[in-house]
């Protein structure tokens, strides 16, 4: 198992992925919360583009869109950040992670919304605040402590889609893992629990703090 | 109630069928045997609808008539799943440009090799540019990730400008809109795709290997006597000059000669 780890850099792998999952969460709840407000402003037309991008990207395989940032994007349209190839995938990676996640952040977050009475939001507005103020002062404050726990899952998912980067040859743990399997078949199950345990360890701390933060950070009502 | 009931007797039914895809795996039944070859690659073993062409599949269907295993019935062998599909029984042994190599003998046992390979460049027909190995600095190049050849030439490059897929066909398509300058693995799969119709006149083989890869039969660990037979039979397939044929057949479109030391000389069974 050491020889393992002298002759591939497991570890420098596994800190892509984690690379890929923080920037991507970053990116995708940006994005997330943009559709969210879209798609609970009292704007019709908002509200329509919202839904539409939701159903759209929730219901494209992820493979699907990682690969089309590349075959797309970058040998068709010609769209590089940089001439090196490797760097210039894992940007579009955490493009296409992102925009992908972030229909998941925005349900999560509508959901976190639902939590709040309705009964806050006319009180809101009746005091006069607009809807901008009445979404970031009473709205979204209680809709993200709402939203933790759906937003722990989809990070947990997000780690492991992460290792979908694969396809277009970002070099995270999944694709180290093929390789390793392609020159070391006699440890085969090594590298398998290796792997496994590495994910597990980068997603059960989420769960367990997600599910503390859920509790404590809930709003008693 | 009655909503219950039914996706118990979905998943009965579904458990059913699945255990039933899942048996059969002895070759011993009744007068098919279970051969694994690749389903991708062009020129060596390639699933075009209900057919299967390719010097590897040649090969198989070849190796099952001389030793009378019965009607060949093709299963697809990943690179990452061909020892388990032998381990497990599966197949009753795998051509699929499958190199010989010690960790892989850990796991099973090679008749052959029956061909010797080399990894090499495919290019644009018109790309006068890379010559070999030693003129890709600046170039770009493409690969499938998890690959000895990826990994081999960023061993031989060092900070190559790697662009890597999940299959060649995604590198040849970006080869021919110029997003890469090459595509490197064995010269018998480039071969393939150079002589593939849609990419005829196109592209064009370096033909300089920078490697070397015996291709042999895999089977199961240890079943020498099996080996043997694979060997033996072998041997009369480059005698009677079926071997020939199949390589001209297979990769001649693409005008490619078999390199240096080909036919080899099988190993002998251990």
């Amino acid at each position: 198992m050491g020889e393992l780890f002298a002759t591939y850099n497991i570890l420098g792998a596994f800190g892509l992925t984690i690379l890929l999952t923080v920037s991507s969460a970053v990116g995708s709840l940006v994005i997330g919360t943009v559709v969210a407000i879209m798609r609970v402003s009292p704007v019709r037309f908002l509200n329509r583009v919202g839904a539409f991008y939701v159903n759209v990207v929730r219901n494209t395989p992820l493979t699907l869109i990682i690969v089309f940032c590349n075959i797309g994007f970058i040998v068709n349209l010609g769209m590089s950040f940089t001439d090196n190839i490797a760097r210039n995938n894992i940007i579009w990676a955490i493009i296409g992670l992102s925009f992908y996640h972030a229909a998941f952040v925005c349900e999560a977050l509508r959901s976190g919304v639902n939590t709040v009475p309705a009964g806050q939001a006319e009180a809101a507005r009746s005091i006069g605040l607009t809807f901008g103020q009445s979404l970031t002062e009473v709205l979204l404050p209680q809709a993200f402590r709402g939203a933790i726990t759906p937003l722990g899952n989809t990070l947990i998912a997000l780690t492991k889609n992460t290792t979908v980067a694969t396809a277009i040859g970002v070099a995270e743990i999944s694709g180290l893992m093929k390789e390793m399997m392609e020159f070391r078949p006699d440890v085969i199950v090594v590298i398998f629990l290796i792997v496994a345990l590495g994910f597990v360890i980068l997603t059960l701390p989420i769960g367990l703090v997600t599910t503390h933060l859920s509790s404590k950070l809930a709003v008693k009502r | 109630m009655k909503f219950g009931r039914t996706i118990v007797a979905a998943i009965a039914v579904g458990t059913a069928l699945g255990l039933s895809g899942c048996g059969g795996g002895g070759s011993a039944a009744g007068s098919t045997v279970k051969i694994g070859i690749k389903f991708d690659q062009p020129g060596l073993g390639l699933k075009s609808g209900a057919d299967y062409t390719g010097m590897d599949v040649d090969l198989a269907k070849y190796l099952a008539k001389e030793l009378s295993l019965g009607t060949p019935e093709f299963v697809e062998a990943v690179s990452a799943q061909r020892e388990t599909l032998i381990q497990t029984d599966q197949v009753k042994f795998i051509v699929g440009t499958y190199s010989i190599t010690d960790a892989r003998k850990e796991k099973v046992s090679f008749a052959g090799p029956y061909f010797i390979a080399g990894q090499d460049l495919l290019v644009r027909a018109d790309d006068m540019s890379i010559t070999g190995v030693e003129s890709l600095a600046g170039k770009k190049l493409c690969s499938v990730k998890g690959s000895t050849s990826a990994a081999n030439v960023q061993k031989l490059v060092p900070g190559v400008n790697l662009q890597e897929y999940g299959t060649y066909t995604l590198c040849v398509d970006a080869l021919k809109a110029k997003n890469v300058d090459a595509l490197t693995t064995d010269d018998t799969i480039l071969a393939g795709y150079a002589a593939q119709e849609a990419n005829k006149g196109q592209l064009k083989v370096v033909g300089k290997t920078f490697s070397k890869e015996n291709y042999g039969v895999g089977l199961k660990k240890g079943d020498t006597a099996f080996c043997q037979k694979v060997t033996d039979a072998l041997n009369k397939y480059f005698s009677s000059g079926e071997w020939l044929k199949a390589v001209e057949k297979n990769l001649g479109p693409a005008g490619y000669k078999p390199g240096a030391g080909n036919p080899p000389t099988p190993a002998p069974c251990s």
